[in-house]
Protein backbone atom coordinates (compact mmCIF):
# COMPACT_ATOMS: atom_id res chain seq x y z
CA UNK A 1 0.00 0.00 0.00
CA UNK A 2 1.25 3.50 -0.73
CA UNK A 3 2.41 5.66 2.13
CA UNK A 4 -0.06 8.48 2.05
CA UNK A 5 -0.62 11.16 4.62
CA UNK A 6 -0.45 9.15 7.82
CA UNK A 7 2.79 10.69 8.98
CA UNK A 8 1.94 13.77 11.07
CA UNK A 9 5.19 15.42 9.92
CA UNK A 10 4.06 15.38 6.32
CA UNK A 11 0.34 15.18 6.67
CA UNK A 12 -1.92 18.08 7.50
CA UNK A 13 -2.11 17.40 11.18
CA UNK A 14 -4.00 20.66 11.70
CA UNK A 15 -6.90 19.26 9.71
CA UNK A 16 -7.06 16.06 11.66
CA UNK A 17 -6.86 17.45 15.17
CA UNK A 18 -10.30 17.90 16.66
CA UNK A 19 -11.96 16.78 13.41
CA UNK A 20 -11.52 20.22 11.87
CA UNK A 21 -12.30 20.32 8.16
CA UNK A 22 -9.37 19.92 5.79
CA UNK A 23 -11.14 22.22 3.32
CA UNK A 24 -13.32 25.05 4.57
CA UNK A 25 -14.75 27.29 1.84
CA UNK A 26 -16.35 30.40 3.33
CA UNK A 27 -18.61 32.64 1.22
CA UNK A 28 -16.23 32.66 -1.75
CA UNK A 29 -17.01 34.99 -4.64
CA UNK A 30 -15.12 35.37 -7.90
CA UNK A 31 -15.87 37.43 -11.00
CA UNK A 32 -14.19 37.74 -14.38
CA UNK A 33 -15.12 41.15 -15.70
CA UNK A 34 -18.86 41.49 -15.39
CA UNK A 35 -19.41 37.74 -15.10
CA UNK A 36 -19.71 36.42 -11.56
CA UNK A 37 -18.69 32.76 -11.64
CA UNK A 38 -18.76 32.10 -7.88
CA UNK A 39 -21.33 33.83 -5.72
CA UNK A 40 -21.01 33.13 -2.01
CA UNK A 41 -20.00 29.47 -2.19
CA UNK A 42 -19.51 27.74 1.16
CA UNK A 43 -18.86 24.11 2.12
CA UNK A 44 -16.54 21.96 4.19
CA UNK A 45 -14.77 18.70 3.46
CA UNK A 46 -13.29 16.54 6.20
CA UNK A 47 -10.72 13.79 5.87
CA UNK A 48 -12.31 10.60 4.59
CA UNK A 49 -15.00 12.54 2.71
CA UNK A 50 -15.37 12.98 -1.02
CA UNK A 51 -17.43 15.90 -2.24
CA UNK A 52 -18.52 15.78 -5.87
CA UNK A 53 -19.18 19.22 -7.34
CA UNK A 54 -21.56 19.11 -10.28
CA UNK A 55 -23.10 21.76 -12.45
CA UNK A 56 -23.40 23.14 -15.93
CA UNK A 57 -20.31 24.22 -17.85
CA UNK A 58 -19.10 27.67 -16.86
CA UNK A 59 -20.56 27.61 -13.36
CA UNK A 60 -17.14 28.07 -11.76
CA UNK A 61 -16.39 24.51 -10.66
CA UNK A 62 -12.84 24.46 -11.98
CA UNK A 63 -12.24 28.01 -10.72
CA UNK A 64 -13.23 26.74 -7.28
CA UNK A 65 -10.51 24.08 -7.43
CA UNK A 66 -7.96 26.66 -8.61
CA UNK A 67 -8.88 28.87 -5.64
CA UNK A 68 -8.47 25.93 -3.26
CA UNK A 69 -4.96 25.21 -4.52
CA UNK A 70 -4.06 28.91 -4.63
CA UNK A 71 -3.71 29.32 -8.39
CA UNK A 72 -6.36 32.04 -8.21
CA UNK A 73 -7.56 34.29 -5.40
CA UNK A 74 -11.20 34.85 -4.48
CA UNK A 75 -12.60 38.38 -4.73
CA UNK A 76 -14.09 37.92 -1.27
CA UNK A 77 -14.54 35.13 1.24
CA UNK A 78 -11.86 32.66 2.23
CA UNK A 79 -10.54 29.27 1.19
CA UNK A 80 -9.18 27.80 4.44
CA UNK A 81 -7.07 24.79 3.54
CA UNK A 82 -5.62 22.81 6.45
CA UNK A 83 -6.22 25.93 8.54
CA UNK A 84 -4.41 28.26 6.12
CA UNK A 85 -6.18 31.06 4.28
CA UNK A 86 -4.75 30.60 0.77
CA UNK A 87 -5.45 34.19 -0.29
CA UNK A 88 -3.55 35.71 2.63
CA UNK A 89 -0.79 33.14 3.14
CA UNK A 90 2.85 33.80 2.33
CA UNK A 91 4.50 31.99 -0.60
CA UNK A 92 6.15 29.63 1.88
CA UNK A 93 2.86 28.80 3.61
CA UNK A 94 1.12 28.22 0.27
CA UNK A 95 3.96 25.95 -0.78
CA UNK A 96 3.69 23.96 2.48
CA UNK A 97 -0.06 23.50 1.96
CA UNK A 98 0.37 22.54 -1.70
CA UNK A 99 2.78 19.80 -0.71
CA UNK A 100 -0.12 18.21 1.15
CA UNK A 101 -2.47 18.45 -1.81
CA UNK A 102 -2.67 16.42 -4.99
CA UNK A 103 -4.29 17.92 -8.07
CA UNK A 104 -5.43 15.95 -11.12
CA UNK A 105 -5.96 18.42 -13.96
CA UNK A 106 -8.80 18.01 -16.46
CA UNK A 107 -6.41 17.09 -19.29
CA UNK A 108 -3.88 15.53 -16.89
CA UNK A 109 -1.33 18.33 -17.69
CA UNK A 110 1.57 15.89 -17.89
CA UNK A 111 4.96 17.39 -18.70
CA UNK A 112 5.28 16.37 -22.33
CA UNK A 113 9.08 16.52 -22.39
CA UNK A 114 9.33 14.00 -19.54
CA UNK A 115 8.60 10.27 -19.52
CA UNK A 116 5.74 8.82 -17.48
CA UNK A 117 8.24 7.83 -14.79
CA UNK A 118 9.81 11.31 -14.70
CA UNK A 119 6.36 12.89 -14.50
CA UNK A 120 5.48 10.87 -11.43
CA UNK A 121 8.92 11.49 -9.93
CA UNK A 122 8.67 15.27 -10.46
CA UNK A 123 7.28 16.19 -7.01
CA UNK A 124 9.70 13.74 -5.35
CA UNK A 125 12.72 15.23 -7.16
CA UNK A 126 11.79 18.69 -5.95
CA UNK A 127 10.52 17.96 -2.44
CA UNK A 128 12.11 14.70 -1.29
CA UNK A 129 15.74 15.54 -1.92
CA UNK A 130 16.80 13.14 0.85
CA UNK A 131 15.56 10.21 -1.28
CA UNK A 132 18.21 8.28 -3.15
CA UNK A 133 17.68 7.56 -6.85
CA UNK A 134 16.81 3.93 -6.14
CA UNK A 135 14.34 4.91 -3.38
CA UNK A 136 12.71 7.35 -5.77
CA UNK A 137 12.48 4.73 -8.49
CA UNK A 138 10.93 2.27 -6.06
CA UNK A 139 8.37 4.85 -5.00
CA UNK A 140 7.52 5.71 -8.61
CA UNK A 141 7.14 2.01 -9.48
CA UNK A 142 4.89 1.57 -6.45
CA UNK A 143 2.71 4.51 -7.52
CA UNK A 144 2.50 3.33 -11.14
CA UNK A 145 1.56 -0.15 -9.96
CA UNK A 146 -1.11 1.34 -7.72
CA UNK A 147 -2.75 3.09 -10.69
CA UNK A 148 -2.39 0.04 -12.93
CA UNK A 149 0.47 1.27 -15.10
CA UNK A 150 3.20 -1.10 -14.02
CA UNK A 151 5.98 -1.25 -16.63
CA UNK A 152 4.78 1.84 -18.56
CA UNK A 153 7.29 4.22 -16.98
CA UNK A 154 9.51 4.70 -20.02
CA UNK A 155 6.71 5.84 -22.34
CA UNK A 156 6.18 9.48 -23.24
CA UNK A 157 2.80 11.08 -22.40
CA UNK A 158 2.03 11.48 -26.12
CA UNK A 159 2.35 7.71 -26.58
CA UNK A 160 -0.34 6.70 -24.07
CA UNK A 161 -4.13 6.96 -24.14
CA UNK A 162 -6.22 9.65 -22.42
CA UNK A 163 -7.26 7.24 -19.69
CA UNK A 164 -3.65 6.26 -19.05
CA UNK A 165 -2.66 9.92 -18.92
CA UNK A 166 -5.29 10.49 -16.22
CA UNK A 167 -3.83 7.56 -14.28
CA UNK A 168 -0.32 9.03 -14.56
CA UNK A 169 -1.71 12.37 -13.41
CA UNK A 170 -3.30 10.62 -10.46
CA UNK A 171 -0.03 8.85 -9.58
CA UNK A 172 1.78 12.20 -9.73
CA UNK A 173 -0.90 13.81 -7.54
CA UNK A 174 -0.36 11.07 -4.94
CA UNK A 175 3.46 11.12 -5.05
CA UNK A 176 3.99 13.24 -1.93
CA UNK A 177 1.35 11.44 0.11
CA UNK A 178 -1.29 14.19 0.15
CA UNK A 179 -4.01 14.79 2.70
CA UNK A 180 -6.25 16.47 0.12
CA UNK A 181 -6.98 15.26 -3.40
CA UNK A 182 -8.57 17.54 -6.00
CA UNK A 183 -9.84 15.95 -9.21
CA UNK A 184 -10.94 18.15 -12.11
CA UNK A 185 -13.22 16.10 -14.34
CA UNK A 186 -11.30 12.84 -13.96
CA UNK A 187 -13.57 10.96 -16.36
CA UNK A 188 -14.09 13.70 -18.98
CA UNK A 189 -13.41 12.51 -22.51
CA UNK A 190 -13.07 8.86 -21.52
CA UNK A 191 -15.14 5.93 -22.73
CA UNK A 192 -17.56 4.39 -20.17
CA UNK A 193 -15.21 1.48 -19.40
CA UNK A 194 -12.20 3.74 -18.78
CA UNK A 195 -14.43 6.09 -16.75
CA UNK A 196 -15.53 3.16 -14.61
CA UNK A 197 -11.92 2.11 -14.08
CA UNK A 198 -10.92 5.63 -13.02
CA UNK A 199 -13.91 5.74 -10.63
CA UNK A 200 -12.91 2.43 -9.07
CA UNK A 201 -9.33 3.61 -8.74
CA UNK A 202 -10.34 6.88 -7.05
CA UNK A 203 -12.70 5.00 -4.73
CA UNK A 204 -9.98 2.50 -3.81
CA UNK A 205 -7.42 5.24 -3.12
CA UNK A 206 -9.98 7.16 -1.14
CA UNK A 207 -10.85 4.17 1.05
CA UNK A 208 -7.20 3.22 1.58
CA UNK A 209 -5.86 6.66 2.41
CA UNK A 210 -8.81 8.52 3.92
CA UNK A 211 -8.20 11.65 1.87
CA UNK A 212 -10.31 14.78 1.86
CA UNK A 213 -11.31 14.87 -1.80
CA UNK A 214 -13.20 17.16 -4.13
CA UNK A 215 -14.20 15.83 -7.53
CA UNK A 216 -15.45 18.28 -10.13
CA UNK A 217 -17.46 16.40 -12.71
CA UNK A 218 -20.39 16.47 -15.11
CA UNK A 219 -20.80 12.74 -14.72
CA UNK A 220 -23.60 11.93 -12.26
CA UNK A 221 -22.86 8.20 -12.42
CA UNK A 222 -19.27 8.87 -11.45
CA UNK A 223 -20.36 11.26 -8.67
CA UNK A 224 -22.79 8.67 -7.30
CA UNK A 225 -20.04 6.04 -7.30
CA UNK A 226 -17.21 7.92 -5.63
CA UNK A 227 -18.73 10.75 -3.61
CA UNK A 228 -19.96 10.74 -0.04
CA UNK A 229 -21.71 14.06 -0.72
CA UNK A 230 -22.73 15.93 -3.85
CA UNK A 231 -22.89 19.71 -4.30
CA UNK A 232 -24.87 20.91 -7.29
CA UNK A 233 -23.94 24.37 -8.56
CA UNK A 234 -25.86 26.79 -10.72
CA UNK A 235 -25.07 30.42 -11.55
CA UNK A 236 -22.14 30.48 -9.13
CA UNK A 237 -24.12 29.22 -6.14
CA UNK A 238 -24.43 25.83 -4.47
CA UNK A 239 -28.09 24.95 -5.11
CA UNK A 240 -28.07 21.82 -2.98
CA UNK A 241 -25.52 19.82 -1.02
CA UNK A 242 -26.16 16.35 0.32
CA UNK A 243 -26.21 12.67 -0.51
CA UNK A 244 -27.49 11.36 -3.83
CA UNK A 245 -30.73 10.42 -2.07
CA UNK A 246 -31.09 14.02 -0.85
CA UNK A 247 -30.76 15.20 -4.43
CA UNK A 248 -33.40 12.75 -5.60
CA UNK A 249 -35.79 13.93 -2.90
CA UNK A 250 -35.24 17.60 -3.69
CA UNK A 251 -38.10 19.54 -5.23
CA UNK A 252 -35.75 22.20 -6.69
CA UNK A 253 -36.57 22.41 -10.43
CA UNK A 254 -32.88 22.73 -11.40
CA UNK A 255 -31.96 19.60 -9.41
CA UNK A 256 -34.78 17.63 -10.98
CA UNK A 257 -33.79 18.86 -14.43
CA UNK A 258 -30.14 17.91 -13.84
CA UNK A 259 -31.01 14.42 -12.59
CA UNK A 260 -33.51 13.84 -15.41
CA UNK A 261 -30.85 14.63 -18.04
CA UNK A 262 -28.44 12.15 -16.51
CA UNK A 263 -30.82 9.28 -16.01
CA UNK B 1 -21.29 48.89 -34.79
CA UNK B 2 -20.83 52.67 -34.96
CA UNK B 3 -17.32 54.05 -35.33
CA UNK B 4 -17.56 55.65 -31.88
CA UNK B 5 -18.44 52.36 -30.27
CA UNK B 6 -15.60 50.71 -32.16
CA UNK B 7 -13.16 53.36 -30.90
CA UNK B 8 -14.29 52.66 -27.34
CA UNK B 9 -13.67 48.94 -27.69
CA UNK B 10 -10.30 49.22 -29.42
CA UNK B 11 -7.51 49.08 -26.80
CA UNK B 12 -5.34 52.17 -26.53
CA UNK B 13 -1.89 51.14 -27.85
CA UNK B 14 -0.02 53.46 -25.49
CA UNK B 15 -1.85 52.14 -22.44
CA UNK B 16 -1.33 48.60 -23.74
CA UNK B 17 2.41 49.21 -24.09
CA UNK B 18 2.66 50.75 -20.61
CA UNK B 19 0.74 47.80 -19.17
CA UNK B 20 3.09 45.40 -20.95
CA UNK B 21 6.15 47.20 -19.60
CA UNK B 22 4.69 47.28 -16.09
CA UNK B 23 3.91 43.58 -16.16
CA UNK B 24 7.35 42.83 -17.61
CA UNK B 25 8.94 44.82 -14.77
CA UNK B 26 6.95 42.86 -12.20
CA UNK B 27 7.92 39.59 -13.93
CA UNK B 28 11.63 40.57 -13.91
CA UNK B 29 11.46 41.39 -10.21
CA UNK B 30 9.84 38.07 -9.28
CA UNK B 31 12.26 36.10 -11.49
CA UNK B 32 15.21 37.94 -9.97
CA UNK B 33 13.94 37.15 -6.48
CA UNK B 34 13.38 33.52 -7.42
CA UNK B 35 16.81 33.24 -9.05
CA UNK B 36 18.72 34.26 -5.91
CA UNK B 37 16.62 32.25 -3.45
CA UNK B 38 17.56 28.60 -2.72
CA UNK B 39 16.90 25.89 -3.71
CA UNK B 40 18.65 26.50 -7.03
CA UNK B 41 17.55 24.55 -10.10
CA UNK B 42 21.07 23.54 -11.13
CA UNK B 43 20.07 20.53 -13.26
CA UNK B 44 17.57 22.51 -15.30
CA UNK B 45 20.09 25.35 -15.68
CA UNK B 46 22.70 22.94 -17.10
CA UNK B 47 20.09 21.44 -19.42
CA UNK B 48 19.21 24.91 -20.69
CA UNK B 49 22.87 25.83 -21.10
CA UNK B 50 23.20 22.81 -23.38
CA UNK B 51 19.96 23.62 -25.21
CA UNK B 52 20.71 27.33 -25.68
CA UNK B 53 24.51 27.27 -25.88
CA UNK B 54 25.83 23.98 -27.23
CA UNK B 55 23.00 23.43 -29.71
CA UNK B 56 23.41 26.95 -31.15
CA UNK B 57 27.12 26.36 -31.81
CA UNK B 58 26.85 25.22 -35.47
CA UNK B 59 24.50 28.04 -36.42
CA UNK B 60 26.64 30.70 -34.76
CA UNK B 61 29.85 29.26 -36.25
CA UNK B 62 28.28 29.34 -39.70
CA UNK B 63 27.06 32.92 -39.26
CA UNK B 64 30.48 34.00 -37.93
CA UNK B 65 32.17 32.40 -40.93
CA UNK B 66 29.84 34.19 -43.32
CA UNK B 67 30.50 37.55 -41.65
CA UNK B 68 34.27 37.00 -41.92
CA UNK B 69 34.10 36.14 -45.62
CA UNK B 70 31.74 39.00 -46.52
CA UNK B 71 33.73 41.56 -44.53
CA UNK B 72 37.01 40.47 -46.11
CA UNK B 73 35.58 40.67 -49.63
CA UNK B 74 33.86 44.02 -49.10
CA UNK B 75 36.74 45.60 -47.18
CA UNK B 76 39.31 44.41 -49.73
CA UNK B 77 37.45 46.07 -52.57
CA UNK B 78 37.16 49.38 -50.66
CA UNK B 79 40.66 49.43 -49.19
CA UNK B 80 42.31 48.69 -52.52
CA UNK B 81 40.47 51.66 -53.97
CA UNK B 82 41.91 53.96 -51.25
CA UNK B 83 45.38 52.37 -51.30
CA UNK B 84 45.03 51.05 -47.75
CA UNK B 85 45.24 47.34 -48.49
CA UNK B 86 47.60 46.76 -45.57
CA UNK B 87 44.77 47.65 -43.18
CA UNK B 88 42.68 44.70 -44.35
CA UNK B 89 43.50 42.31 -41.43
CA UNK B 90 42.81 45.01 -38.83
CA UNK B 91 39.59 46.05 -40.56
CA UNK B 92 38.31 42.49 -40.68
CA UNK B 93 39.34 41.57 -37.12
CA UNK B 94 38.13 44.79 -35.49
CA UNK B 95 34.82 44.76 -37.37
CA UNK B 96 34.18 41.11 -36.59
CA UNK B 97 35.06 41.25 -32.91
CA UNK B 98 33.78 44.66 -31.89
CA UNK B 99 30.43 44.77 -33.64
CA UNK B 100 29.51 42.15 -36.19
CA UNK B 101 29.89 39.01 -34.06
CA UNK B 102 28.03 40.39 -31.01
CA UNK B 103 25.06 41.75 -32.94
CA UNK B 104 24.77 38.81 -35.35
CA UNK B 105 24.99 36.35 -32.45
CA UNK B 106 22.35 38.37 -30.59
CA UNK B 107 19.99 38.34 -33.56
CA UNK B 108 20.54 34.68 -34.39
CA UNK B 109 19.92 33.64 -30.79
CA UNK B 110 16.85 35.90 -30.71
CA UNK B 111 15.52 33.86 -33.63
CA UNK B 112 16.51 30.37 -32.62
CA UNK B 113 16.30 30.53 -28.83
CA UNK B 114 13.71 33.30 -28.50
CA UNK B 115 11.25 31.40 -30.66
CA UNK B 116 12.08 28.14 -28.89
CA UNK B 117 11.58 29.50 -25.38
CA UNK B 118 8.47 31.47 -26.34
CA UNK B 119 6.79 28.52 -28.05
CA UNK B 120 7.80 25.92 -25.44
CA UNK B 121 6.63 27.95 -22.44
CA UNK B 122 3.47 29.05 -24.26
CA UNK B 123 2.61 25.43 -25.06
CA UNK B 124 3.21 24.54 -21.40
CA UNK B 125 1.01 27.43 -20.33
CA UNK B 126 -1.97 26.61 -22.55
CA UNK B 127 -1.86 22.91 -21.63
CA UNK B 128 -1.81 23.75 -17.89
CA UNK B 129 1.68 22.27 -17.42
CA UNK B 130 2.85 25.50 -15.77
CA UNK B 131 -0.16 25.38 -13.44
CA UNK B 132 0.72 21.75 -12.68
CA UNK B 133 4.25 22.80 -11.73
CA UNK B 134 2.84 25.49 -9.42
CA UNK B 135 0.32 23.04 -7.97
CA UNK B 136 3.26 20.74 -7.16
CA UNK B 137 4.65 23.55 -4.93
CA UNK B 138 7.46 24.30 -7.39
CA UNK B 139 7.97 27.91 -8.47
CA UNK B 140 7.61 27.95 -12.30
CA UNK B 141 9.39 31.30 -12.56
CA UNK B 142 12.39 29.79 -10.81
CA UNK B 143 12.30 26.47 -12.68
CA UNK B 144 11.42 27.70 -16.16
CA UNK B 145 12.24 31.41 -16.48
CA UNK B 146 15.23 32.00 -14.18
CA UNK B 147 17.13 29.00 -15.54
CA UNK B 148 16.57 30.04 -19.16
CA UNK B 149 17.48 33.68 -18.53
CA UNK B 150 20.69 32.74 -16.65
CA UNK B 151 21.62 30.24 -19.39
CA UNK B 152 21.13 32.95 -22.05
CA UNK B 153 23.29 35.41 -20.06
CA UNK B 154 26.13 32.87 -19.81
CA UNK B 155 25.77 31.40 -23.33
CA UNK B 156 25.70 34.63 -25.35
CA UNK B 157 29.29 35.82 -24.70
CA UNK B 158 30.58 32.28 -25.25
CA UNK B 159 28.71 32.02 -28.54
CA UNK B 160 30.00 35.47 -29.50
CA UNK B 161 33.55 34.19 -28.99
CA UNK B 162 32.70 31.28 -31.29
CA UNK B 163 31.33 33.66 -33.95
CA UNK B 164 34.40 35.89 -33.59
CA UNK B 165 36.79 32.93 -33.91
CA UNK B 166 35.14 31.65 -37.07
CA UNK B 167 34.75 35.18 -38.42
CA UNK B 168 38.46 35.88 -38.09
CA UNK B 169 39.39 32.44 -39.42
CA UNK B 170 37.17 32.66 -42.49
CA UNK B 171 38.12 36.33 -42.95
CA UNK B 172 41.70 35.14 -43.28
CA UNK B 173 40.67 32.35 -45.69
CA UNK B 174 38.80 34.84 -47.91
CA UNK B 175 41.67 37.33 -47.74
CA UNK B 176 44.12 34.59 -48.69
CA UNK B 177 42.22 33.94 -51.89
CA UNK B 178 42.56 37.61 -52.86
CA UNK B 179 46.02 38.35 -51.43
CA UNK B 180 47.99 35.36 -50.16
CA UNK B 181 48.87 35.98 -46.47
CA UNK B 182 49.81 33.60 -43.66
CA UNK B 183 47.43 33.21 -40.71
CA UNK B 184 50.13 34.33 -38.26
CA UNK B 185 50.77 37.52 -40.20
CA UNK B 186 47.04 38.17 -40.65
CA UNK B 187 46.48 37.86 -36.90
CA UNK B 188 49.59 39.83 -35.94
CA UNK B 189 48.70 42.67 -38.33
CA UNK B 190 45.08 42.60 -37.24
CA UNK B 191 45.75 42.78 -33.53
CA UNK B 192 48.63 45.28 -33.78
CA UNK B 193 48.06 48.09 -31.30
CA UNK B 194 44.96 46.44 -29.91
CA UNK B 195 44.42 45.58 -26.24
CA UNK B 196 41.84 43.76 -24.15
CA UNK B 197 39.62 46.80 -23.69
CA UNK B 198 39.04 46.80 -27.44
CA UNK B 199 37.59 43.31 -27.37
CA UNK B 200 36.29 42.41 -23.90
CA UNK B 201 33.52 45.02 -23.52
CA UNK B 202 31.97 44.26 -26.95
CA UNK B 203 32.00 40.54 -26.19
CA UNK B 204 30.58 40.86 -22.70
CA UNK B 205 27.89 43.34 -23.74
CA UNK B 206 26.17 40.27 -25.16
CA UNK B 207 25.34 39.27 -21.56
CA UNK B 208 22.77 42.09 -21.80
CA UNK B 209 21.47 40.64 -25.07
CA UNK B 210 21.16 37.27 -23.34
CA UNK B 211 19.22 38.83 -20.50
CA UNK B 212 16.89 40.54 -22.98
CA UNK B 213 16.29 37.41 -25.08
CA UNK B 214 15.73 35.14 -22.05
CA UNK B 215 13.50 37.60 -20.22
CA UNK B 216 11.32 38.72 -23.14
CA UNK B 217 10.77 35.23 -24.55
CA UNK B 218 10.11 33.66 -21.11
CA UNK B 219 7.64 36.42 -20.32
CA UNK B 220 5.86 36.14 -23.67
CA UNK B 221 5.65 32.36 -23.29
CA UNK B 222 4.42 32.34 -19.68
CA UNK B 223 1.64 34.88 -20.33
CA UNK B 224 0.33 33.11 -23.45
CA UNK B 225 -3.41 32.59 -23.74
CA UNK B 226 -5.59 30.51 -26.03
CA UNK B 227 -4.57 27.42 -27.96
CA UNK B 228 -2.39 27.06 -31.04
CA UNK B 229 -2.90 30.73 -31.95
CA UNK B 230 -1.59 31.79 -28.54
CA UNK B 231 1.48 29.58 -28.91
CA UNK B 232 2.20 30.91 -32.41
CA UNK B 233 1.71 34.47 -31.28
CA UNK B 234 4.04 33.99 -28.28
CA UNK B 235 6.76 32.54 -30.52
CA UNK B 236 6.45 35.38 -33.04
CA UNK B 237 6.37 38.20 -30.50
CA UNK B 238 9.29 36.63 -28.63
CA UNK B 239 11.46 36.81 -31.74
CA UNK B 240 10.29 40.23 -32.87
CA UNK B 241 10.57 41.91 -29.47
CA UNK B 242 13.86 40.20 -28.57
CA UNK B 243 15.45 41.26 -31.87
CA UNK B 244 14.12 44.80 -31.55
CA UNK B 245 15.35 45.21 -27.97
CA UNK B 246 18.74 43.67 -28.84
CA UNK B 247 19.22 46.26 -31.60
CA UNK B 248 18.12 49.09 -29.29
CA UNK B 249 20.40 47.81 -26.52
CA UNK B 250 23.27 47.70 -29.01
CA UNK B 251 22.85 51.38 -29.81
CA UNK B 252 22.97 52.27 -26.12
CA UNK B 253 25.77 49.86 -25.22
CA UNK B 254 28.07 51.02 -28.04
CA UNK B 255 27.81 54.57 -26.71
CA UNK B 256 28.31 53.43 -23.10
CA UNK B 257 31.36 51.34 -24.04
CA UNK B 258 32.89 54.25 -25.97
CA UNK B 259 32.35 56.51 -22.95
CA UNK B 260 33.73 54.04 -20.41
CA UNK B 261 36.60 52.70 -22.55
CA UNK B 262 37.65 55.66 -24.75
Amino acid sequence: MMQVSDDPKTAGSKSIEGGAPAIDIQQVTKSFGAQRVLDGVSFQVRRGETLAVLGRSGTGKSVLLRIIIGLQSPDSGAAMILGTNMAEASDREISDVRMQMGFLFQHAALYDSLTVEENVAFPLVHHRKEMSDSERLDRVSELLKEVGLDGQGNKMPADISGGMQKRVGLARALALGPVILLLDEPTAGLDPISSGEIDELVLKLQQEHQLASIVVTHDMVSAKTIATRIALMDKGKVVIEGSFDDLQKSDEPFVAQFLRRDF
Amino acid sequence: MSSTAYEELRPNPIIGMLEWLGELGSFVWSVLRAAVTPPFQVQEFIRQLDEIGAKSFPLVALAGSAIGVVLALEAHSSLVRFGAKSLLPATVIFSVITEMSPIITGLIISGRVGAGIGAELAAMKVTEQIDAIEASAVDPEKLLAATRICACIIALPLLTLVASFFGVLMGWVATSFLEPISLVRFVNDGFKGANFKDFLPPTFKTCVYGMIIGTVSSYQGMRAKGGAIGVGSAATTSVVLSSLFVILADVILVKVILLLFP
